[in-house]
């Protein structure tokens, strides 16, 4: 037995430790000048204790990369123009494989060259058509796809940072998950529905000219003429639902969202907000030729496919700003505002998951869960006094420092705590003394066969450490499982469960042996032992 | 000496009662598992099945059924309403199967509905949790991967922890571990494949010998299925907790089984020719009784208090611990060490026996 001093030291050092750790989460002590001395932070509350949101997203990867093919078909086909090579427009197929029509099939080595240098497009097959033309199908290689797979990720996560950051929301948590989804983490957000609606938004602006000389009712059946298409005109009512009007706009976008320098509320002279946007110098000058080559024509503002005005252009604009109306509120013309600035989604997103809990529920679940916790406890500390007298007592003390240590070892490494956290805390009060009932049924064994009470001590200690290592074992290899399986919630189950097992290994075989052994040093060898 | 529930000269015939246990066992057993027919299966959780929930608290009690008349009005698919928690919580939980209309409108619908019949400041939506269905199946495969992989490791580890014989163990991991991933090859269900492992792990104990490994492991199938049939027939959802809780539930069961399977080791080695094999479990048994009894009452304790104060987000899982810790402790005793006695102390105890001799 190595000397009673060094353990009451290491004892004593653990314990500090774990109470520099602990008492910073404590109501109270976070604000006072004891929280500059201490060493960490408060405990961190999962989304369920805190209130909060979780999302997760899936980032619609087959839009994605379908809109990349077409940009990348269109900027070959442009760079074919450059070198007088002419092709007809671009059609994106499955697979990743556009098909393009080579329009001289004199051209054909001049065209082939231009894919192999200035796309990512291999030539998959061809095929001569009639008048000399020649149909391309091209593809683009696996390694690619698959990095413009990481690329949109990546961006889709960048630009919801942004929206989350301007909507302001505190130390938000957002990560790439497997499966192009991605994680979010909202805490102490009061809108959930106005969050999502922002993150959710692919917010991908375009202006597109009106087509007025277009007949409705035909297009209403599926005629458009070619390079035209069919949209929606959303107005807004009173009571804030969009009637719908069908409108033909020109398919090809003459200036979009990515051009935004800066997005911002105003009020017009009614008193009602719009947006005003600004362009970078690039979009300004492209929107001062354009809105000065099409006066007294209709422009379309589309955002995400659908028309919120179509305004009349009435001269040329070359300061530079153009503004939204659309008869918002304030807080959409400000939720507009935000995802126009921090960009727009390079895909459209789905929400698969979502979970979120009002402030008032978690607070509930941490007074319950606290409630519980307390009335468990008291009534174990007392059953334990009442069962094995000084040894109960000894038990009870060895379980309040399990607690604290649990507590601090909580803060130390960072992990969250979750209401099934908790629970893990109130089983590990019902297990914990499992260790020291085990030793005390084993010093009172011993006592009947007639041992003196130090002996019985040091032979119930020595025999029972191996069995309540072993039988913590599989415990504990369940809930790494747990945690290595689980989500949010559980895995704060698993972790303050491990922790408790651990924690409560010290405290009841480590730091109640130091106990008895102040206790028995303390009398004659004869005398009777309280378990 | 302090207060004994247990007296230390107990002396409880226990295997003389495996008969009525066996039966009472049996009977509990039947009827989950009846249940579970009847009702094609485990009741899945928005976890697993996807769809959404939305909580709400009322300030003051009301029949579940106005809660339900209000939300009758309303069209969700598949909707359902039920009371959360204890009845004094007044918190009601309102279910819709179906995870593809928009958030915003179920909690639009749910206000306007309750408005009507409750008073605007009547009650409060706490929560609302929607699952889309791909990330529900992937919940329930992550599920199932838990719990098998649970049954894989723990079965290794009981069979070197009881018997010694890590070669033993060794041998079982591999062969486990191959036709476990043979029977994966088949795309058989995650499901399937926990029973196929469960079954291989029991045959392959009863093949080696491995009789202490045999015994924990039935004492904790016994107890996992039992949890999950009283489920069945209470009509409780399983969700991500619940696998915790089961989890938590095998832990809880082998521990227990351990500390009385390691006494009736110990007794076994001591045992005098006279002594039988059923009088040394006996004995070994009544020794750990006072133990067993005191942790359970403790642990049960707890997890009751959990159970009524907890709330209602937690209530389930409480009430599935409560059940685990009540069968895992009747288990070790009625389950695991009636079926070690069945099968003889295993082939090293003997070889230890001989050594001794």
């Amino acid at each position: 037995m190595q000397s009673l001093r060094i353990r009451i030291i290491t004892t004593l050092i653990v314990l500090a430790i774990g109470l520099g750790y602990m008492l910073p989460s404590i109501p109270g002590v976070a604000g006072s000048s004891l929280a500059n001395i201490l060493p960490g932070d408060a405990v961190n509350l999962g989304l369920d204790l805190k209130g909060g949101i979780h999302l997760t997203l899936g980032v619609d990867m087959d839009t994605a990369m379908q809109n990349n093919l077409a940009r990348l078909g269109d900027d070959l086909k442009a760079t074919a123009r450059d070198e007088e090579v002419f092709v007809l427009r671009p059609n994106v197929l499955s697979d990743s494989r556009i098909e393009m029509t080579l329009l001289k099939g004199d051209q054909k080595d001049k065209f082939e060259s231009a894919v192999s240098d200035f796309s990512p497009f291999n030539v998959e097959s061809t095929e001569s058509l009639d008048g000399g033309k020649i149909k391309y199908i091209l593809a683009v290689s696996p390694q690619y796809k698959e990095e413009m797979t990481k690329l949109t990720l990546d961006q889709a996560i960048k630009t919801i940072r942004n929206r989350i950051d301007q909507f302001g929301v505190a130390e938000p948590d957002i990560r790439k998950q497997q499966g192009n989804r991605i994680q979010i983490q909202l805490p102490g957000l009061q809108d959930p529905e106005r969050a999502i609606n922002i993150i959710g938004q692919t917010a991908h602006l375009e202006f597109k000219m009106v087509d007025d000389a277009a007949d409705i009712e035909k297009a209403l059946k599926g005629i458009v003429a070619p390079g035209r298409e069919l949209s929606v005109l959303m107005n807004k009512l009173p009571d804030g639902s969009y009637s719908e009007t069908p409108i033909v706009v020109k398919k090809d976008a003459v200036l979009t969202g990515e051009y935004i320098s800066d997005a911002k509320v105003q009020l017009d002279t009614w008193n009602q907000p719009y947006v005003s946007i600004t362009f970078n110098a690039r979009g300004g000058t492209i929107f001062a030729n354009l809105t000065g080559d099409n006066v007294n024509k209709r422009m379309a503002i589309v955002l995400d496919g659908k028309v919120y005005s179509a305004p009349v252009i009435q001269e040329k604009i070359s300061g530079g700003r153009a503004s939204i109306t659309g008869n918002f509120t304030r807080e959409e013309a400000r939720d507009l505002a935000v995802v126009l600035r921090a960009g727009s989604l390079p895909a459209p997103v789905n929400i698969l998951e979502q979970r979120s809990v009002g402030p008032s529920l978690g607070q509930e679940s941490i007074d319950k869960g606290i409630m519980s916790a307390m009335l468990g406890m008291g009534m174990v500390l007392i059953f334990m006094v009442i069962y094995y007298g000084f040894a109960g007592f000894v038990a009870d003390v060895v379980l309040c420092l399990n607690i604290m240590l649990i507590l601090g070892g909580l803060a130390a490494f960072g992990a969250t705590l979750t209401l099934p956290g908790i629970a893990g805390i109130i089983l590990t009060i019902g297990m914990a003394v499992d260790a020291n009932v085990i030793i005390f049924e084993r010093i009172r064994e011993e006592l009947r066969r007639g041992l003196t009470a130090r002996a019985a001590i040091a032979e119930g200690y020595s025999k029972a450490t191996l069995t309540i290592l072993d039988a913590n074992v599989t415990t504990v290899i369940a809930a790494i499982i747990l945690y290595q399986f689980g989500t949010g919630p559980v895995r704060g189950f698993a972790v303050t469960l491990t922790l408790g097992i651990i924690t409560s290994m010290f405290t009841a075989i480590f730091v109640s042996r130091i106990l008895f052994d102040l206790y028995t040093k303390s009398r004659s060898e004869t005398d009777k032992l309280s378990i | 000496m302090g207060l004994q529930l247990i007296k230390s000269n107990t002396q409880v015939d226990f295997i003389g009662l495996k008969k009525i246990a066996f039966v009472v066992s049996a009977i509990v057993i039947l009827a989950g598992l009846g249940s579970l027919l009847i009702k094609g299966g485990p009741k899945y959780g928005i976890d697993f099945a996807g769809g959404m929930i939305v909580q709400v608290k009322a300030d003051k009690a009301n029949d579940v059924n106005v809660i339900k008349e209000a939300m009758n009005d309303v069209d969700l698919p598949g909707m359902v309403v039920q009371t959360l928690g204890l009845e004094g919580d007044h918190e009601y939980l309102i279910r819709t199967s179906s995870s593809n209309i928009s958030s915003q409108e179920v909690r639009t619908k749910v206000s306007e509905a309750l408005t009507g019949d409750l008073g605007a400041d009547g009650f409060e939506i706490q929560r609302l949790e929607m699952v889309g269905p791909k990330v529900g199946a992937d919940l329930r495969a992550k599920a199932l991967e838990a719990l098998f992989y649970a049954v894989l490791i723990i079965a290794v580890y009981i069979s070197g922890r009881f018997e010694q014989r890590w070669t033993a163990a060794g041998i079982m991991a591999a062969a486990l571990g191959g036709t476990i991933y043979g029977v994966g090859l088949t795309g058989l269900d995650m499901g399937w494949l926990i029973v196929v492992a469960m079954a291989v792990t029991i045959g392959l104990c009863w093949y080696l010998k491995l009789n202490y490994a045999l015994g924990a492991v039935a004492a904790l199938i016994h107890d996992v299925t039992i949890t999950v049939g009283i489920f069945s027939i209470l009509g409780k959802e399983f969700d991500l907790t619940i696998i915790a809780a089961l989890l938590t539930i095998i832990g809880y069961s082998l521990n227990d089984t351990i500390i009385v399977f390691d006494r009736i080791r110990e007794n076994n080695l001591a045992r005098k020719n006279s002594e039988s094999f059923g009088a040394v479990i006996n004995r070994s048994i009544n020794q750990t009784l006072s133990r067993t009894i005191m942790t359970s009452l403790t642990t049960l304790l707890v997890v009751a208090c959990l159970y009524v104060l907890g709330g209602a987000v937690i209530h389930d899982f409480a009430l599935a611990l409560l059940i685990g810790v009540f069968v895992g402790t009747y288990s070790s005793i009625f389950v695991a060490s009636p079926i070690l006695l069945g099968f003889g102390p295993s082939a090293m105890s003997e070889e230890e026996e001989a050594v001794e001799a």
